[in-house]
């Protein structure tokens, strides 16, 4: 293949939780003709450090994802949060005057949330799926606010054949994960995903879709306990024509 | 440094008994979205209102680079139209020139608009103190007094309180009620209160207003009110006592104009409040009303050690509330949970500059990052943002609490160690995998209570982590 040449960057929820989203980010992008590289040196984007006020730690790992990443024309990222780390927070991590906050920008402006990247930067408009379900969609804090997603993956999923998307009240309202918020603050998290399953419900639709894995365990968690009927998966996954694959929190 | 006894180290405590709170709970969730629709459609109906935005930043932005010249000059402009100008660094200071000024009124009763400089400084508890009996005349900032509280939300002090509640509140205090009148809506409450203020206006000595901008080239004082309360407060008794923080300070009338018009818009979706006032110096010969003596108490209280810190944007805010009105963690948990004088993000970043970041530190914490604040705020203050630098200002002085420093350190010992992290993902995703191997989720796990107390961890996927398939499969 002669596509751009893309470097995924995993994440670390996906890859502990649900490769299956890595592998159907892959394919959407193998399927628009980029050559998809994973490079082994990669861990996690380091939010967790960075916004716990941890600097030097946050730094350290972002010089690690700049140079293992750097030689690629773009780098993917299947979820808005950790793209807006990389994007955003990197170049803010560094002094002006080092050299990392120059290499830092550099990269943040090749680096892309999947399905902002397929839209604004590959110019996709069919994904070339049938899917007969009705789905909501969360747009979570950081994509949204950060990066500006909001109708990218809504663009590719009115291109699925069969689909309906049902929009719930509050759909930009944060669903209570926020990374270490939701085990630091677990009380009031647990409000705020109990307010999120309620407007999903209320949609009647059969799955909630979000473009970031923490917001859709903590979605999903909830969900369960609740003993909710609605299912959830990563927008990827229907995108990519994965509905095999158990939903997120169920056995196979 | 402040006077109003903090309780923001106890947040979660006081959050979780917010939680359990039925009355606030049904009076938030009562007030939810209104202030946010309201918010919308104003901001729709004026295209301009982003570029206004962007001019509101910019003017606050050079007050505060020039804070001294101004500062100078409004007093100039006060002094030149007979008024004076009584400079208090902390808030101490501030309500001792306050009962100073209201015992030379020979004042028995002092009448106030809504200022929360005077909660700052905790004017109404010092003047009952000292005999003299403060009466708040803003119809929220009322019904709170009655109550023995503080406001819970800077611009709608009682949000947190229901109708039947403030009805209680009423027949309470106004002895003269007649049991069978019917006070069960909001009309007939307001009119309730409005009999017994009326009488008031007329027995106090001095009026307290705060001040929503002070003019520096011009020396107005300017309020924004709907009730009108403010414009009785301080034009019927013989003195005005105006209390206001120093970044109130705006160039011109043309800048306060520019800043009215995304205050209301912001804060309740109004193009303008009901009443916006402009004061200046005491009465002149010739004029109809207005007070005797015109004072200006300006407060720092630690807002000059903001100055040429991360924290200087803070001195950007308008009190406008959008900020709490948009935030899911204050809509959960009510203004109160914060525990001192400003709730929601703006008091998140202002808490800690004001009374410490080891009184204040639970607030900057205390937040998702979901950036809604951010987005509407009018003039632009990266919230979160400087939330996470408090974070980082904890994490230095290590007052990050130590199990929090840690897990950190542990985690990012190996994230900064690409090998030894994917063995440790591989066994810690092959552990959990096994755990909940029947349902695809676990439901309790011991060291994660604060995720599977209420909700269950998806588990993940069987078959190992995606860098070990990924390179099964490709290599």
């Amino acid at each position: 293949m002669s596509g751009p040449h893309v470097a995924l960057f995993v994440t670390c929820l996906v890859d502990m939780f649900r490769p299956s989203v890595a592998f159907a980010t892959v394919k959407l992008l193998e399927d628009a003709g980029c050559r998809v590289e994973v490079p082994p040196v990669q861990t996690c984007c380091g939010q967790p450090a960075w916004n716990s006020g941890d600097r030097e730690n946050a730094k350290a790992i972002a010089r690690q994802v700049i140079a293992a990443f750097e030689g690629y024309a773009h780098v993917v990222v299947p979820s808005g949060s950790c793209a807006a780390t990389i994007a955003r927070d990197y170049e803010r991590m560094f002094e002006a005057d080092d050299p990392w906050a120059a290499r830092a920008r550099a990269l943040g402006a090749r680096t892309h949330e999947i399905t902002a990247f397929l839209t604004d930067v590959l110019g996709v408009t069919e994904v070339g799926q049938k899917a007969p379900v009705s789905v909501t969609y969360h747009d979570s804090c950081s994509g949204l606010r950060s990066l500006g997603i909001r109708e990218q993956p809504r663009r590719l999923l009115a291109s699925v054949a069969g689909l309906e998307l049902r929009e719930m009240a509050e759909n930009d309202v944060c669903c209570g994960f926020g990374g270490t918020f939701c085990v630091k603050y677990p009380d009031i998290s647990n409000v705020m995903a109990g307010d999120k399953t309620r407007n999903i419900a209320a949609t009647g639709a059969d799955m909630v879709l979000a473009g970031d894995l923490g917001c859709l365990m903590n979605m999903a968690g909830k969900a369960s306990r609740e003993g909710r009927a609605f299912r959830a998966r990563h927008v990827v996954e229907v995108l990519a024509g994965d509905l095999a694959t158990p939903p997120i929190g169920e056995a196979g | 440094m402040s006077l109003h006894e903090a309780t923001t180290p106890a947040f979660r405590a006081n959050a979780r008994a917010a939680l359990d709170n039925a009355n606030l709970q049904a009076a938030l969730r009562g007030s939810r979205g209104n202030f946010i629709t309201k918010r919308a459609r104003a901001r729709e109906d004026l295209p301009e209102f982003d570029a206004l935005r962007d001019r509101a930043r910019d003017i606050k932005d050079h007050v505060l680079a020039h804070l001294d010249l101004y500062l100078e000059a409004y007093e100039a402009q006060v002094i030149a139209s007979g008024g004076h100008v009584h400079w208090a660094e902390t808030a101490e200071e501030a309500r001792a020139i306050v009962l100073d000024l209201c015992r030379q009124a020979g004042a028995k009763a002092v009448n106030k608009g809504k200022t929360m400089i005077s909660e700052e400084c905790g004017i109404n508890d010092f003047l009952a103190e000292n005999g003299i009996a403060p009466v708040e005349t803003d119809l929220g900032e009322y019904i709170i007094q009655l109550r023995g509280e503080v406001p819970s939300h800077i611009i709608a002090p009682a949000v947190h309180v229901t109708v039947p509640e403030i009805e209680a509140a009423f027949r309470k205090a106004h002895t003269h009620l007649d049991p069978d009148r019917d006070l069960s809506d909001l009309a007939a409450l307001q009119a309730e209160a409005r009999g017994v203020l009326r009488e008031k206006y007329f027995q106090a000595e001095v009026g307290i207003t705060g001040a929503n901008m002070l003019i520096a080239e011009t020396g107005h004082s300017v309020i924004v009110t709907n009730e009108g309360n403010g414009d009785l407060t301080q034009s019927l008794p013989r003195m005005h006592i105006v209390m206001a923080s120093l970044e109130k300070i705006v160039p011109t009338l043309e800048d306060a104009a520019t800043i009215l018009r995304i205050l209301g818009r912001s804060a309740t979706g109004q193009e303008m409040s009901v009443y916006t006032t402009f004061s200046r110096g005491p009465r002149r010969p010739g004029d109809p009303d207005g007070p005797e003596e015109y004072h200006v108490v300006l407060l720092d209280n630690g807002r000059s050690n903001m100055l040429a810190t991360p924290f200087q944007d803070m001195l950007r805010c308008i009190r406008c509330g959008a900020c709490m009105n948009h935030c899911p963690v204050y809509q959960a948990v009510g203004g109160h949970a914060y525990g001192w004088v400003y709730p929601g993000p703006m008091g998140a970043v202002l808490t800690p500059s004001l009374i410490g970041v080891e009184q204040g530190g639970q607030l900057p914490n205390a937040s998702s990052f979901c950036g809604r604040c951010e987005e509407v705020c009018p003039v632009r203050i990266p919230l979160p943002g400087m939330m996470r630098s408090w974070r980082e200002r904890e994490f230095e002085k290590r007052l990050t609490p130590a199990a929090m420093r840690r897990g950190l350190g542990l985690w990012a010992f190996a994230a900064r160690r690409p090998r030894l992290y994917r063995i440790a993902a591989r066994l810690g995703a092959g552990l959990l995998s096994r755990l909940g191997s029947k349902t695809g989720r676990i439901a309790s796990l011991p060291f994660a209570r604060g995720w599977t107390g209420e909700r269950d961890l998806p588990a993940p996927q069987r078959g190992g982590t995606f860098m070990d398939r990924w390179k099964a499969a490709r290599r």
